[in-house]
């Protein structure tokens, strides 16, 4: 009985943090965003609040908070309230799943520094995320405006075909590892990350990761010049925040999984490992936001065209070669 | 004890989500709870150690099919006429539905009757599967003992793709002639 309840301590304390430090990591992505896009464009970005804009966050936190929360008249009430939690909870739960660290001891109890570990870990944090559509899906609907609606449609269109190449993607190390967990997954690559040995997985989970996130180049569902902002249009103070806030938490997902998947996850020397497993996020993060004030936004056509006929192909492929290689060695 | 009044919770949510499926007059909103009945019952197959199959029935079911299904109710955007339709269109669809559903009724309640729980237990019991890892044993029971029935239902599949694109087509063709 002891054990149970160390472990409902354990486990409450561990989602305690991660909420807790993902939540403050989202807040100051969008002020890293801001100043780094800011600089590669020669300009200062946000200034004036707190030191080089360092309270920005905060600010924007308690006036959203604090604007007036506008429902459209036409609009589908219970789902238009619905969808932004519908796309921020699949965005924090995929996170439980995700190693941080190798087990350590506190006062003879070991901790693993991972909230879950279960056996198809993996296939947990697709079939999460593949519900987050829907949070995109509904909102534009409900809102009962063509821009939303138009935007909503891009955008399962958008990540119902890139997330058959992501999965196909991670089916590479999948077969290598032989193990859907991901800590199986950290384990097996002491001595060589994955990213040497599957570099065309890589690339591929890469490319599809950017679009499932609705990032630029593939940013369609809110396309500014077509779409005025897409899905969430009609969306006003802290319902707009959370869809802000779950397109970071996605973020954050994605480059955790291609951390743990391509990068070794939080192996590394000298530093302990939760450290370098935050280094390792943080240049895929710098990544996001790189590519984001360097390319312009592709068209929808070409979009479903690169989906369907170059980037699955080329994961099946992948998969394919991975296979007959593994047969022959 | 937790376990089944978890399993008892879950029922009753997919219960209701079910019937609401039938009962919403949008099928927007029947999509919807038709996705939280997907959701429901792959919490259900977690309950029975099927982990594989659960994530599985999440990913395929509600985060692509029923995505498909949404996309097009709402590309259609349908609006109230149509939606509501012309009820002397099909004037025996609501007997023959009341008929062929009281038989499935009937048919469950004999087959529960007739059922003996012996109690016995079968080679793939929660501790084996536990031991073996859920998704090992399900893969490997897929390629060894179930592949003729697997291959078929990928044969089936690839089939009904095929001639969705051939029916889509003929539409084409018709119209460009």
């Amino acid at each position: 009985m002891t054990n149970a309840i160390v472990f409902a301590i354990l486990s409450t304390i561990k989602i305690g943090i991660v909420i807790g430090v993902l939540l403050l990591v989202i807040a100051y992505l969008i002020w890293v965003e801001r100043k780094v896009m800011a600089h590669m464009q020669v300009r200062m970005g946000p200034m004036r609040v707190g030191w080089h804009g360092l309270l920005q966050p905060i600010a924007d936190g308690l006036k959203l908070i604090t604007k007036e929360d506008i429902i459209p008249a036409n609009a589908s009430k219970i789902l238009f309230i619905a969808s932004p939690a519908i796309a921020m909870v699949p965005a924090l739960l995929s996170i439980a799943v995700i190693p941080f660290g190798d087990t350590i001891s506190i006062m003879g109890v070991s901790i693993d520094m991972v909230i879950t570990d279960v056996n198809i870990g993996i296939l947990f944090i697709l079939a999460v995320s593949s519900v987050g559509v829907y949070g995109i899906l509904l909102g534009g609907w409900s809102s009962n405006n063509k821009y939303s609606l138009l935007g909503g449609l891009r955008s399962s269109a958008q990540m119902i075909s890139y997330e058959l190449s992501m999965g196909l993607s991670l089916i590479g190390v999948i077969m290598m590892t032989g193990s859907l967990s991901l800590v199986d997954t950290v384990n097996a690559q002491t001595d060589l990350w994955f990213v040497v040995l599957q570099p065309v997985a890589f690339l591929v989970y890469a490319i599809s990761a950017i679009a499932e996130t609705n990032r630029c180049p593939f940013d369609l569902p809110e396309a500014e010049t077509e779409l005025v902002s897409g899905f969430h249009t009609e969306y006003s103070s802290m319902k707009f925040a959370l869809f802000f806030m779950a397109e970071y938490a996605n973020i954050i997902t994605v480059s955790a999984v291609g951390v743990t998947f391509f990068f070794g996850g939080w192996r590394g020397p000298f530093l302990p490992p939760v450290v370098w497993f935050l280094i390792k996020m943080a240049l895929c993060i710098f990544f996001f936001v790189w590519l984001r004030s360097t390319f312009p936004r592709f068209r929808i056509d070409q979009l479903m065209q690169f989906a369907w006929k170059v980037l699955l192909p080329v994961a099946v492929v992948n998969v394919l070669i991975t296979g007959i290689v593994m047969t022959l060695l | 004890m937790l376990e089944s009044l978890l399993f008892i919770i879950m029922s009753l949510i997919t219960i209701a989500c079910a019937i609401g499926v039938v009962f919403q007059k949008n099928p927007v909103y029947s999509a919807v709870f038709l996705i939280q009945t997907m959701v429901s019952l792959a919490v259900l197959y977690v309950l029975l150690h099927a982990q594989f199959v659960a994530a599985v029935q999440v990913m395929v079911y509600a985060g692509a099919i029923m995505v498909i299904f949404v996309f097009v109710i709402m590309l259609l955007n349908l609006n109230k006429d149509e939606l509501e339709g012309d009820r002397n269109k099909m004037p025996l669809q609501k007997p023959a539905a009341i008929i062929l559903g009281l038989i499935l009724v009937v048919m469950i309640g004999i087959l529960m009757t007739r059922a003996t729980f012996s109690g016995a237990e079968g080679e793939y019991t929660p501790e084996v599967m536990d031991q073996i890892g859920n998704t090992q044993l399900v893969g490997k029971m897929l390629f060894t003992k179930y592949v003729l029935p697997f291959e078929i239902a990928s044969i089936l599949l690839f089939a009904a793709i095929v001639g969705a694109i051939v029916l889509a087509k003929k539409q084409i063709i018709k119209e460009e002639k």
